[in-house]
């Protein structure tokens, strides 16, 4: 099982990593039991994700994928922010080996979640 | 020592040990220069056949068997296979209902094999351990049966360290039955312990060569004579027909050699790790708060600390302490592709999000003080650092 240099960089320095005061929504998902919980506190202004922060509790993959995840939702509308796809998460990493897929999933989710939450209000 | 990029500090000896530079020395001629097959009649081959029944005597020694009581193999999952199989191959072929008993926390080359047994129509029973993960001994003397043909109990357990008592096993075995056979994967043992099968009623003992400072790819099974076991592998009628393939000759050398310098070192050695090992987990319970101890200093050998640093992943310390060039392992289920963490630390009794946090580390006979107090300068920060980014462990301090 071999990470990419990228998966190693973004787990080296996180990127957005930390609480976000303030946030208009707040996205957990994952279970310790599994090994992976992941939390995405978003800050939106006019529809659109002004800021972003996550903590995870997880793998080098799962830290990467929240790192890199971050950085693509910031600046985005939240309708584009739903379109990301675990595929787009995968090759930003370049490349996540097999048995580390499943923590692409988790930042979707958790960023779903977050959105979900936010729409309800 | 200072940080810097070339540093390499390794506390992964129960994965693998690097060569001992006198068993290179002691292999290198049997690749070009006594190239000979040891199955060969003439005096190429001849030389190769002393060369392994050299091997085969030290082995022997340590083991205080016969040397034709010895099967060399590729490694311990090999030998761990044969013993299962070949044992159990006896007895199916005679149509017998038969039961082995085994533990819930020996490694996979005997868990796996146990569960191809099962689907054969073996009855398999998993031993409970103690909370120290020794094998629970009054749980053995319950499962023994009338059709109970092999009991399979590790000697030193690789993940935490600890010693079973197989002297103490052997006895209620063979009291209870004298044709019960037992078996021990003793590859984690033969570095730090006696390992003589008469003392410990052993009829059957699996060993390897890396795990001692000696080359991958060899192993023997020692099999006492009248053991019954059936060849699970065929062809070439190698090792009195019981494992053909051709004999791994330089590899066997090694092994031979390996096996002599642990034996003879092994006093030494183990006072050196110990006081390391000791040392260094001292101060890890000292500096790191809110951790478990998984390795029962007290009856395990002198290699192992394993701790739980609850609230940070294993697999990312692991890759954190890579960054640092600190080689260790760890018992989450992230760094295996499995959904579960380690089996061994579940049956020792330890939470499964608790298990996810847990590393090993092993020390050998080149480990120095000032590794240890590097690994000590950057271990409690990596644990501090991803403790901070998990969502839960912030929550239940600051609630």
């Amino acid at each position: 099982m071999i990470y990419s240099d990228k998966v190693i960089s973004h787990f080296k320095k996180p990127h957005n990593q930390g609480v976000l005061k303030n946030a208009s929504t707040v996205g957990e998902v994952g279970n310790p039991s599994c090994g992976d919980v992941m939390k995405i506190y978003l800050k939106i202004e006019n529809n659109i994700i002004k800021d972003v922060k996550f903590e995870t509790l997880g793998c080098a993959a799962a830290i990467a994928v929240s790192s890199v995840l971050t950085d693509m939702v910031k600046g985005k509308s939240i309708d584009d922010a739903l379109k990301i796809t675990r595929k787009q998460i995968v090759d930003d990493l370049g490349g996540l080996p097999e048995p580390k897929i499943h923590c692409s999933m988790l930042g979707i989710e958790a960023l779903h979640e977050a959105i979900k939450k936010y729409e309800k209000k | 020592m200072k940080k810097n990029k070339k540093v390499s500090v390794y506390l992964d000896h129960s994965a693998t040990t690097p060569t001992d530079e006198r068993v290179i020395k002691a292999m290198l001629p049997y690749f070009s220069e006594k190239f000979g097959n040891y199955s060969s009649i003439h005096s190429l081959g001849r030389e190769a056949y002393f060369a392994v029944d050299d091997a085969r005597k030290k082995i022997a020694s340590f083991l205080n068997c016969n040397s034709e009581e010895i099967i060399f193999t590729s490694g311990s999952t090999e030998s761990n296979n044969l013993a299962l199989k070949g044992v159990a191959k006896y007895f199916l072929e005679k149509n017998k209902n038969i039961h082995i008993i085994t533990t819930r926390v020996e490694h996979d080359a005997i868990l796996e094999p146990c569960r191809e047994l099962e689907k054969q129509g073996v009855r398999v029973t998993y031993l409970p351990v103690l909370k120290n993960g020794a094998v629970d001994i009054a749980e053995l003397e319950k499962a023994i049966t009338d059709e109970t043909v092999l009991v399979s109990v590790m000697y030193v357990n690789n993940e935490v360290g600890i010693i079973n008592d197989l002297a103490r096993i052997g006895k209620i075995i063979k009291k209870a039955n004298h044709k019960i056979y037992f078996h021990s994967d003793a590859t984690q043992a033969i570095n730090f312990l006696d390992c003589d099968s008469q003392e410990l009623n052993l009829d059957l003992v699996s060993i390897s060569g890396h795990k001692i400072y000696g080359p991958k790819g060899v192993g023997a099974l020692y099999i006492k004579k009248g053991t019954p076991i059936k060849a699970i592998q065929t062809g070439g009628h190698q090792e009195r027909n019981i494992r053909s393939g051709t004999m791994n000759v330089p590899a066997i050398v090694g092994f031979g050699k390996a096996i002599e310098l642990a034996k003879k070192e092994q006093e030494k050695n183990n006072k050196k790790i110990a006081k390391l090992r000791d040392y260094f987990a001292d101060k890890v319970i000292k500096e790191i708060p809110d951790i478990i101890v998984n390795t029962d200093f007290n009856n395990s050998v002198s290699s192992h600390a394993n701790f739980c640093f609850v609230g940070a992943e294993g697999e990312a310390i692991l890759m954190s302490l890579d960054l640092e060039g600190i080689f260790v392992s760890t018992g989450s289920a992230c760094a295996s592709g499995n959904l579960d963490p380690s089996h061994v630390l579940l049956a020792m009794g330890i939470p499964k999000e608790i298990a996810h946090s847990s590393i090993r580390f092993t020390f050998g006979k080149h480990n120095t003080k000032a590794e240890a107090d590097y690994v000590l300068s950057v271990l409690p920060g990596i644990i501090e650092k991803l403790r901070e980014y998990n969502p839960l462990y912030n929550k239940s301090n600051s609630n």
